[in-house]
């Protein structure tokens, strides 16, 4: 395990340690000690590792994040995982907002709530929350899941694209163009499947699960729409 | 009984005919007016100023063979890796989407021959362009379409794009008829959709998550990487401080003469200020804080020529960008193609409905019919001689006024043919030494 005092030894020698381990695979279990809420904490790494932080992290801990497992013990700060490719982000507590936004690929647990915007714009990433999200969250998300043990805020799923929502609690209003739609056999097998991977296969089984996406009637403009947008 | 004379039929300057057939146009279809380009009407600009030459007071250097340099740096300011330039005249953000793959193509090859940059716009980089672009700028939009890290590491600069001329304030915009397959599959959207790019980027707000946004896209691409932040001209002294605040190393501001591939006609004439007046307030912002030359200053809009190129710079520019252009270098709006205008209800040098991806030109399209009329080669080429002569001009005028560098051009080198002119250039109407509005504030 190679631990790395990031208050000793500063953000820049992280990420440029962690940078240097593309195409290496002899150094692959990683510890950040002392985060201290530091900003783009374990940012732009691509290699088959697992870095675990020790704390709560600042904005964009894991930004464009490809191969990497990277475990949060602790809160993250707005943009976790913005914009990842592929791996896994894994965050014990909360998710201040724009937990996803952008990402193409891998997987976003976060086991407690997440802010407001969470996934906004996404476009392939799957997102897994065991607790809450607030509103506008997958704000314009254009493909991708999102499973919600808990509840979801105002505005859920505003102007959407072609991303799969998935919700157990309930939803406070679903926003521009979202609608429900009916849960068939494949998108229970897909629950049931981000719930394993989630790690939430224990809290919550698919068939409590309802299943929003768009309406496609903003897809094209049409000015009888006009109050929609 | 007698005949009088009739009144002859006048037309109201108000309702003109042209206001009344888009007042026509609205009742019938229902839809704002979406076009391309940048603002068509009349606006103070460069020519309304004129250079003074040497005199007596300052000689200037000779034409064919005293040293006249055109070579910029930008980046400088935090880059391990600043770009350096031949020319200070780059290439502005078009995205592939908004033009066709081998116009992209075209604008990587003149650049690169010339000496000068191009830059990426909303719909992600292309091997097309990376691969002819010697120095590519990859933009970071709100959409962030095709945006990942190895694209961001395999540019030469980041820019951050806040606003852009033509729409201050406002998102992109790529109706059905250009999402191809191929642009489709880049954006991550359904085929055939209309499109519009957010407004706002998706995970920062104001200038405090700016600065740590910038922090992030250092970190990512180990601090190698020029970032510019670029800015539609609305508020250009605030928005330029804001952005060396949080931590750019170049400034691209971009006035409302600034080309876009599609907006509202609304949005494009009635929002943001003309180049003009925008470029004294940023450079005062920068010289405030002093940082001017030590962030970079890149404008646009309505840049045409070398004359203009030499007095964006004299008003302490470090640079300009060309969209328009360098389109129409490429062959946009050509009058050979006037027949088929003609069929589009339009004509030659007109042409603004590049949304529709009917471009006869093939240049703003992505209907393979249309743009395998356009050739790459041929068409970096007329670039390529395109940025030479503006060059060449800009170079000849700085002779003129005893410059031995174009950054050395200067606002004393300067006069304004009008008031406004002068108001907003900040220098002195021609004859006087009157600049309105000076120690009145600004």
């Amino acid at each position: 395990m190679q631990s790395f005092d990031l208050g000793k030894e500063g953000l820049r020698a992280l990420n440029s340690s962690l940078h240097a381990l593309r195409g290496q695979t002899n150094m692959t279990a990683w510890e950040v000690i002392n985060p201290k809420g530091a900003h783009a904490i374990a940012a732009g790494v691509d290699a088959p590792v697992d870095i675990t932080v020790r704390g709560s992290t600042g904005y964009y801990c894991a930004g464009m994040n490809k191969q990497a497992t990277i475990r949060i013990k602790g809160s993250a700060g707005p943009g976790v995982a913005e914009n990842m490719m592929s791996g896994a982000v894994i965050i014990d507590g909360d998710a201040s907002q724009y937990a996803g936004a952008t990402g193409r690929g891998g997987l976003l647990v976060i086991k407690g709530n997440a802010s407001s915007r969470c996934g906004i714009s996404m476009k392939g990433i799957d997102i897994v929350v065991h607790g809450n999200i607030g509103h506008m969250s997958c704000f314009m998300a254009q493909s991708g899941n999102v499973v919600v043990l808990g509840n979801a805020g105002e505005s859920l799923g505003d102007s959407l694209y072609e991303a799969r929502i998935f919700v157990r609690g309930t939803v406070k209003s679903l926003g521009a163009d979202c609608i429900e739609k009916e849960m068939r056999d494949e998108h229970f097998a897909l629950v049931e499947d981000l719930l394993r991977r989630g790690e939430a296969d224990t809290k919550a089984k698919p068939e409590e699960f309802r299943r929003y996406g768009s309406a496609r009637k903003l897809y094209n403009f049409n000015i009888d729409n006009a109050a929609a947008y | 009984m007698t005949e009088f004379p009739k009144t002859p039929p006048r037309y109201s300057a108000t309702f003109t005919p042209a206001v009344n057939a888009e007042i026509r146009r609205a009742a019938a279809s229902g839809i704002y007016d979406i076009r391309g380009g940048g603002t068509k009407r009349h606006l103070p600009h460069f020519d309304d100023l004129l250079f003074l030459g040497a005199s007596i007071s300052r000689y200037p250097l000779e034409g064919y063979r005293e040293k006249c340099a055109t070579d910029v740096w930008l980046g400088t300011r935090h880059a391990k890796k600043p770009i350096h330039l031949d020319i200070p005249v780059t290439i502005a953000g078009m995205s592939f989407g908004a033009l066709s793959g081998p116009a992209k193509e075209a604008l990587g090859r003149g650049a690169s021959d010339a000496g000068t940059s191009t830059t990426t716009g909303d719909g992600g980089m292309t091997e097309e362009e990376r691969g002819h672009s010697k120095t590519l700028v990859y933009q970071y939009l709100p959409s962030r379409y095709g945006m990942n890290p190895d694209d961001l590491r395999r540019a030469d600069a980041i820019e951050i794009v806040v606003g852009q001329g033509a729409k201050p304030g406002g998102g992109g915009m790529l109706l059905g008829q250009k999402i191809s397959d191929r642009v489709a599959k880049m954006r991550n959207l359904p085929k055939g959709i209309d499109q519009r790019s957010a407004c706002r980027h998706p995970d920062w707000t104001g200038p405090d998550d700016l600065e740590i946004k910038i922090l992030e896209l250092r970190e990512i691409t180990d601090w190698e990487k020029p970032i510019y932040v670029k800015i539609g001209g609305a508020r250009p002294y605030y928005d330029t401080a804001l952005a060396v605040k949080a931590g750019a190393d170049v400034v691209v501001l971009d006035g409302m003469q600034g080309g876009t591939a599609a907006t509202q006609d609304v949005f494009i004439e009635h929002v943001g200020m003309p180049i003009l007046a925008c470029i004294p307030l940023a450079v005062k912002a920068l010289q405030d804080l002093g940082m001017h030359r030590k962030v970079q200053l890149i404008v646009s809009g309505g840049i045409r020529s070398g004359a203009d190129v030499a007095k964006a710079m004299a008003l302490g520019a470090d640079a300009v960008a060309i969209g328009t252009a360098a389109l129409i270098a490429l062959g946009d709006n050509d009058p050979k193609w006037e027949e088929e205008y003609q069929k589009l209800g339009t004509t030659a040098d007109a042409y603004d409905d590049w949304h529709e991806g009917r471009d006869p030109t093939g240049i703003t399209t992505q209907d393979p019919e249309l743009y395998q009329r356009f050739d790459p080669v041929l068409g970096g080429r007329r670039l390529k001689n395109y940025l030479k002569v503006m060059t060449l001009e800009a170079q000849t005028i700085a002779r003129a006024c005893g410059k031995n560098h174009l950054h050395n051009l200067e606002p004393e080198d300067l006069v304004s043919l009008t008031i406004e002119a002068a108001a907003m250039a900040g220098v002195p109407l021609a004859g006087t030494s009157w600049i309105p509005g000076r120690n009145g504030g600004f």
